[in-house]
């Protein structure tokens, strides 16, 4: 393994460039096109064997993986925000049509008004079409997705495309150390993509067809079926990266100090960090309060966040997201996980970090108070 | 290429398409001669919604569905992937309608015809949204009668002219491009042959009818197919190493005013309105005959 001093987007270039991606479709936007850079550089130099191609737009990014994958060859793009959106009808049809693309997406606020800084209404926007999606917390992570996202799409059980969120900006641009795994074990750890459901002169088919409402349920219903059974093979395929590059994941979530806590603040992304932080902070003044990072969206992680809250007082979510005229989005999928378990805990959802927003220190600290004092049911933190 | 050398294989029926269907015969006879490699794309449209209906499924070859926009990054994403995969005996060949290609699907095409990839896009003009019912696209002809261009008192179908694919193609400097109808299919077939033999982005334009929103009888498919280009109505061309090819040069053109007659959409136009598309045609030969070179008729 080497050592190398990365932003996030270039890490998770680097983690591509070790999955050997057969076709790239690449199209710029901020701040995702880093990857798309280094991508380019690897191709150009020979570090990366791939059909990059230069698409003129975000919905032929998508659509062009699409029939990549189609024959069976591994593909690759990334995106953002407004691009996000605009390739919004590709992801449904890559999720139908069973198709394990990874796609990067730098985290962005969304137009209007325009932004290009980091929230997550972009990808939180798109939880229902069928994508897995993955939220890092650094470059390393980031890095690590890369290879463990293939591993987890591809596997013949899920079938399933693969989004790997990187919050743009705090991620995708902040330099960081990271290892960089060898060639060699990452071969050992990715073999090359197998697949039959895929166009083949040998046996040709006809993919991507329409189905009535006789058939159409039962497509959707396994669809449904195959992102529950990811949750076993994301297991899987950390226990094998752990075996082969060392590095230990944690699953769908991961906690931090929530054995005796009593209040629990659950969130996801880079802002994980400074929330752990406060709550060593506060730990020494002798509250107990812990953290919960959600490393997953979909599969939703409903039984490893019971298993971490139920004995909480009250908890918090934070989320760089709102679904207008109701609550943040995260902050629903939490509820109901809680609500089906029984659990009848108060809960309080904080939206910050909207437009890229910073969250300090402090306002982390008076989220942790509300927590335990009691809040609104939703408090915009910077407001 | 005659009718003799078409192939006995068939790799598009079993399909619901209506009777007279000018789209399925293009796609039918060009997979004919395209053979078993082909890798057929087909966006949202005609010809998907009538040969991809789970669990009967209609082509013979490869062949996907597209989204409505993607028929061209589709092809291209099929053709990289293959090319990656050590595969180089294949076509990956669009069969689009009008709407798909002259409307939602131009950005997709041009990118990929800026790219060069290695494909073959067959546009089949049936002149509307037909698969939603008659409505106008970039394609409608001036003067047709549409759902969405109606003919009323005030306003005679549609008020503005077909879009210029054929020479939008060309003006990317692509590969080949040619124009066709299902009413000459010897000139069409030919003319895939040799696309699909050529490296780099080929695109074929193919007037295919459709009786139900042309308002014709369905035995007249062929035969109006035919008249559109006896009339001078559309033309027998194709661009190719940066220069335009006229392949059918009719000495005389038959009546506009009986073409236009023979068919529902256009039966509202009074005189002036058949004039002003005299004139147009008029105007557009000239030009063709004035710059083009001629080919063998």
């Amino acid at each position: 393994m080497a050592k190398k001093f990365l932003s996030g987007d270039e890490a998770f270039a680097e983690g591509v460039r070790l999955a050997r991606p057969q076709v790239i479709s690449a199209y710029p936007i901020t701040p995702q096109t880093i990857v798309v850079e280094r991508l380019s550089e690897m191709v150009e130099n020979g570090s990366l064997k791939s059909e990059f191609i230069h698409v003129e737009s975000e919905h032929s990014a998508l659509s062009c993986a699409i029939g990549a994958s189609a024959v069976g060859a591994r593909a690759f793009t990334a995106t953002s925000s407004q691009g996000l959106l605009y390739m919004a009808e590709c992801l449904l049809y890559a999720s139908g049509g069973r198709f394990p693309i990874v796609m990067m997406n730098a985290n962005r606020s969304t137009a209007l008004p325009w932004n290009i800084y980091g929230d997550q209404r972009d990808s939180i926007s798109q939880l229902d079409s069928d994508w897995i999606q993955a939220y890092a917390e650094n470059a390393q992570e980031g890095l690590d997705f890369a290879l463990m996202s293939y591993y987890i799409a591809e596997h013949r059980e899920v079938s399933t495309p693969f989004m790997v969120n990187l919050d743009g900006f705090v991620l995708t641009h902040t330099y960081e150390t990271v290892d960089i795994p060898t060639q060699e074990l990452a071969d050992e750890y990715l073999p090359p993509y197998e697949t039959d459901n895929r166009l083949d002169i040998e046996n040709p088919k006809n993919l991507a067809f329409s189905a009535g409402p006789e058939h159409n349920y039962i497509f959707k219903y396994k669809e449904h079926r195959a992102l529950l059974r990811a949750k076993k093979i994301i297991a899987e395929a950390e226990k094998h990266f752990a075996e082969i590059f060392g590095r230990k994941y944690t699953g769908l979530l991961e906690t931090y100090q929530t054995e005796d806590a009593e209040y629990i603040l659950i969130t996801l992304g880079s802002i994980a960090g400074l929330c752990r932080e406060i709550a060593d902070f506060l730990r020494a003044k002798g509250k107990k309060i812990g953290v919960v990072r959600l490393r997953y969206l979909r599969p939703f992680p409903t039984e490893e966040l019971v298993s971490a809250v139920k004995n909480a007082k009250a908890v918090g979510v934070l989320e760089k997201d709102i679904s207008f005229g109701n609550e943040g989005t995260v902050f629903t999928n939490v509820n109901s996980a809680l609500f089906q378990a029984g659990i009848g805990i108060p809960s309080y959802n904080f939206i910050g970090g909207l437009g890229g927003k910073n969250i300090s220190h402090k306002d982390i600290e008076k989220i942790f108070d509300l927590i335990e004092k009691g809040a609104e049911h939703i408090n915009f933190i910077e407001i | 290429m005659t009718v003799k050398d078409l192939a006995k294989d068939e790799f598009f029926y079993g399909h619901k398409a209506c009777a007279g269907c000018g789209g399925s015969l293009a796609v039918r006879n060009a997979l004919k001669v395209i053979g078993k490699n082909a890798f057929a794309v087909l966006p949202a449209g005609c010809m998907s919604a009538v040969g991809f209906n789970f669990p009967q499924l209609c082509f013979a070859n490869n062949a996907i569905i597209s989204t409505f926009a993607g028929t061209a990054s589709m092809l291209t994403g099929i053709e990289a992937g293959l090319r990656a995969k050590g595969i180089t005996d294949f076509t990956a060949v669009g069969f689009a309608g009008d709407g798909g290609t002259a409307d939602i699907g131009i950005q997709a095409l041009s990118g990929a015809i800026d790219r060069g990839d290695n494909i073959l896009y067959i546009c089949y003009d049936n002149e509307a949204y037909m698969n939603t019912g008659i409505q106008k696209s970039g394609l409608t002809p001036f003067g047709a009668k549409t759902t969405t261009t109606l003919a009323g008192k005030n306003i005679h179908g549609n008020i503005r002219p077909k879009k210029n694919m054929f020479e939008i193609a060309a003006a990317h400097n692509i590969a080949y491009a040619a124009t066709a109808t299902i009413g000459y299919m010897e000139d069409f077939l030919t003319k895939v042959k040799k696309a699909s033999g050529l490296k780099g982005t080929k695109y074929i334009h193919v007037i295919a009818p459709c009786p139900t929103g042309w308002g014709i009888s369905v035995s007249d498919t062929v035969e109006i197919a035919r008249e559109i280009v006896d009339c001078g109505l559309w033309y027998l061309a194709e661009y190719e190493n940066g220069e335009f090819i006229l392949n059918h040069n009719p000495k005389q053109f038959t009546d506009v005013a009986e073409y236009l007659k023979k068919q529902g959409r256009f039966r509202h136009l009074n005189n002036d309105d058949v004039d002003l598309i005299i004139r147009s045609r008029d105007e557009k030969w000239d030009k063709i005959r004035n710059n083009w070179k001629f080919g063998k008729d």
